[in-house]
């Protein structure tokens, strides 16, 4: 028999990594697949003077990985509060 | 005030301020030489973390190696930006967590074996050293341009700057003048950038003005490709490496990031498990300021090069009589900078004239046109770092700017190195001596003996400063190349793998070192001649030794599992251990 304890602590583990799985490929498309698998195709359509794929490869990328790890940031601390393993 | 005394005044400015911060901030327990006593705010962390990681590498030479590679330098900035995000949600807050001091005391609690940990010092020392001494040279090439000593001066009172903060102050000292250090290079960065990008686009924000036109209309981006292929060179905003290379050698800059230990051990500084996660982001705001403005400063610094050497390229009368820059006439940066060798001139066709364009294209078209014109060959040879030192005087810019910049180079050399020589120290006092050799050293003795190993780090960081192995950008890729194949994997399984266990780490690790090193050795040979031709045709999957960390970072966990699979199953303890690790709860300040 699993304790209540032991079960809590499964759902949180389960909660994280599913936040995990959304933010890594969210970081994979952005970089590996706009910045380069699709780069030269998105490179036809433009933003100002950027071609799109070269803007996401030296600029979108990395305004997207900040986004991503604050928002990790956030997300965690409230999946923290709702299972109760927040810090004090 | 002339050039001279003026970057003087500055340089000596900026140290005066270092001193300052360090006497304020030194260290008084093993706590505060290790991780700062564990108090140090989110913000003020990723603001010293964005310094300890960016390099002499990231201020004098991102830009310049952006310049010449175009799209190709895309892989430097979404690897060492990319690298956070792993940081942030695969180590630091699990790291922070565990509350030790060093990264090889959790490879060694983790996997129970003081082998695991004597391999993770192994590979630390290994990483760090080889990215030290790339860090002091960039020391004294800036004394020797800008201040005009000679290599030794230069790198003697950088060491004895380094010396003096972090062997004093550890931890607290390094996180509070990198701070500082932090400021000064961001501001050296940022004001060239910005009139640069004012002069050509109008554009006060660099990262705009890349994406926005150029006085006569046309996009800058269009505008450059347009130049660059008028002088046979590959189009600015296409790549020339293969797919799989490009993806390989961005993984490796990424895992590498995360797996390098003078990174990771800047979240063992914070109060607790949200302050790691929200740090991490901190710090990538603070680096993406200097990361988003690069490429502007790369197209702009390659547009203002070719314009400046090739005038009627801008009219696409590149081919005109009399069109190259004439020797006799050349600005007085160039002729500063030719002393320097970093830039050199050889007049193939005695015409007196600059004809700087891409000897090596393939396109017929134009070799017929450089036939007809009397080229006889490229006569330019530009070295990629003074796109950044060099580019305030293209520009044009007023003295005080340059002064600046030579600040700002050493700021982010001396910051950098001093987060090394302290992973370095600890390691050694704290891994291999409290933790392994002498386990019943006293604190006293324990801070001593990091002073001691901090002491020694800098002397041999200096030395091989002097005498660099090989050439350092190759060095550089060592190292990332070993952290993402050694220490990252092995981390990383070590919170997400409960039923990892130390035969299979250490394998595993062992493995993912040994290919990697070996790999970089066979085409790049460090220590010995390379033992084949470095071309894709040689290559492992067409991957080049740059990105072969990623393959060696498979190979370890391959190799850990299927180790893992037949040997003694992970402690009962050990899996509890790892289960306290993932819940942020009870977290106290990091202790032995």
């Amino acid at each position: 028999m699993t304790s209540p304890d032991k079960k809590s602590g499964e759902a949180y583990w389960k909660a994280t990594l599913s936040l995990l799985t959304v933010i890594l490929i969210l970081w994979f498309v952005v970089s590996f697949g706009f910045g380069i698998i699709l780069q030269p195709a998105l490179d036809s359509i433009h933003l100002g003077g950027y071609p799109l794929g070269f803007w996401f490869a030296q600029q979108g990328s990395i305004y997207v990985f900040l986004i991503l790890i604050f928002w990790y940031a956030a997300r965690m601390n409230k999946i923290d509060r709702e299972h109760d393993v927040h810090e004090d | 005030m002339d050039l001279k005394t003026l970057t003087f005044v500055v340089v000596g400015l900026s140290f005066a301020l270092y001193i300052g911060v360090a006497i304020w901030a030194r260290a008084g327990s093993t706590s505060d030489f290790y991780v700062a006593g564990g108090g140090v705010h989110p913000v003020v962390n990723g603001m010293a973390t964005a310094a300890d990681w960016m390099s002499a590498a990231s201020f004098i030479s991102m830009a310049g190696l952006i310049a010449f590679l175009g799209y190709g330098g895309s892989v430097y900035l979404m690897g060492w930006t990319g690298g956070y995000v792993l940081l942030a949600v695969l180590l630091a807050p699990y790291l922070r967590k565990f509350g030790k001091f060093t990264v090889p005391q959790f490879i060694g609690d983790r996997y129970y074996s003081n082998g695991a940990r004597l391999v993770a010092v192994i590979c630390l020392i290994f990483i760090s050293f080889t990215y030290v001494a790339g860090q002091m040279r960039g020391v004294g090439i800036v004394f020797s341009r800008f201040l005009e000593v000679d290599i030794v001066t230069g790198l003697l009172v950088g060491m004895g700057l380094v010396f003096f903060y972090a062997v004093l102050g550890g931890m607290k000292g390094v996180t509070y003048t990198q701070v500082a250090q932090y400021c000064v290079l961001i501001f050296a960065y940022m004001v060239p950038a910005i009139f640069i990008s004012l002069n050509l686009t109008g554009n006060v924000f660099p990262q705009l003005g890349l994406g926005a036109s150029v006085a006569t209309g046309e996009p800058f981006l269009a505008k450059l490709d347009m130049v660059v292929h008028d002088l046979g060179f590959q189009e600015y905003t296409s790549g020339n490496k293969s797919m799989i290379d490009v993806i390989a050698i961005t993984m490796a800059l990424m895992a590498g990031t995360a797996g390098l230990p003078h990174v990771i051990v800047r979240f063992f500084t914070v109060p607790k498990v949200k302050d790691a996660r929200s740090s991490a982001g901190w710090a990538l705001v603070f680096i993406s300021i200097l990361y988003t403005t690069a490429p502007a400063v790369g197209a702009m610094a390659r547009y203002n090069l070719h314009a400046t050497m090739t005038p009627g390229v801008l009219t696409g009368e590149t081919f005109a009589e009399g069109n190259g820059l004439s020797y006799e006439s050349r600005p007085e940066w160039m002729k500063r900078w030719e002393a320097t060798k970093l830039i050199k001139f050889e007049d193939k066709n005695g015409d007196g004239r600059i004809q700087y364009y891409n000897d090596k294209s393939k396109d017929a078209e134009f070799n017929a046109k450089v036939e007809a014109a009397g080229w006889k060959g490229n006569e330019l040879t530009v070295d990629r770092d003074i796109m950044v030192l060099a580019n305030p005087e293209i520009a044009k810019l007023p003295d005080w700017v340059i002064a600046l910049v030579a600040a700002g180079g050493i700021a982010a050399a001396l910051s950098t190195a001093a987060g090394l020589l302290l992973v370095i120290s600890s390691a050694i006092s704290h891994d291999l001596m409290k933790g392994i050799l002498t386990p019943d050293l006293s604190e006293k003795s324990e801070l001593l003996a990091g002073r001691l190993a901090a002491a020694v780090a800098v002397g041999v960081a200096g030395y091989l400063g002097y005498n660099p192995p090989g050439f350092v950008a190759q060095v550089v890729a060592f190292a990332f190349g070993l952290a993402c194949a050694s220490l990252f994997p092995t981390i990383l399984l070590g919170i997400f793998s409960k039923t990892m266990n130390k035969e299979g780490a250490i394998a595993g690790m062992l493995s993912g070192l040994i290919f990697t090193f070996g790999y970089i050795l066979y085409f790049k040979g460090i220590f010995i001649t390379p033992m084949a031709e470095n071309i894709p045709a040689n290559w492992l999957f067409g991957i080049s030794p740059e990105g072969i960390g990623t393959v060696g970072a498979l190979l370890n966990m391959v190799v850990a599992f299927t180790v893992a699979k037949f040997t003694a199953p992970c402690p009962e303890h050990i899996q509890h251990l790892v289960e306290d690790i993932r819940t942020p709860r009870g977290a106290g300040a990091a202790t032995h």
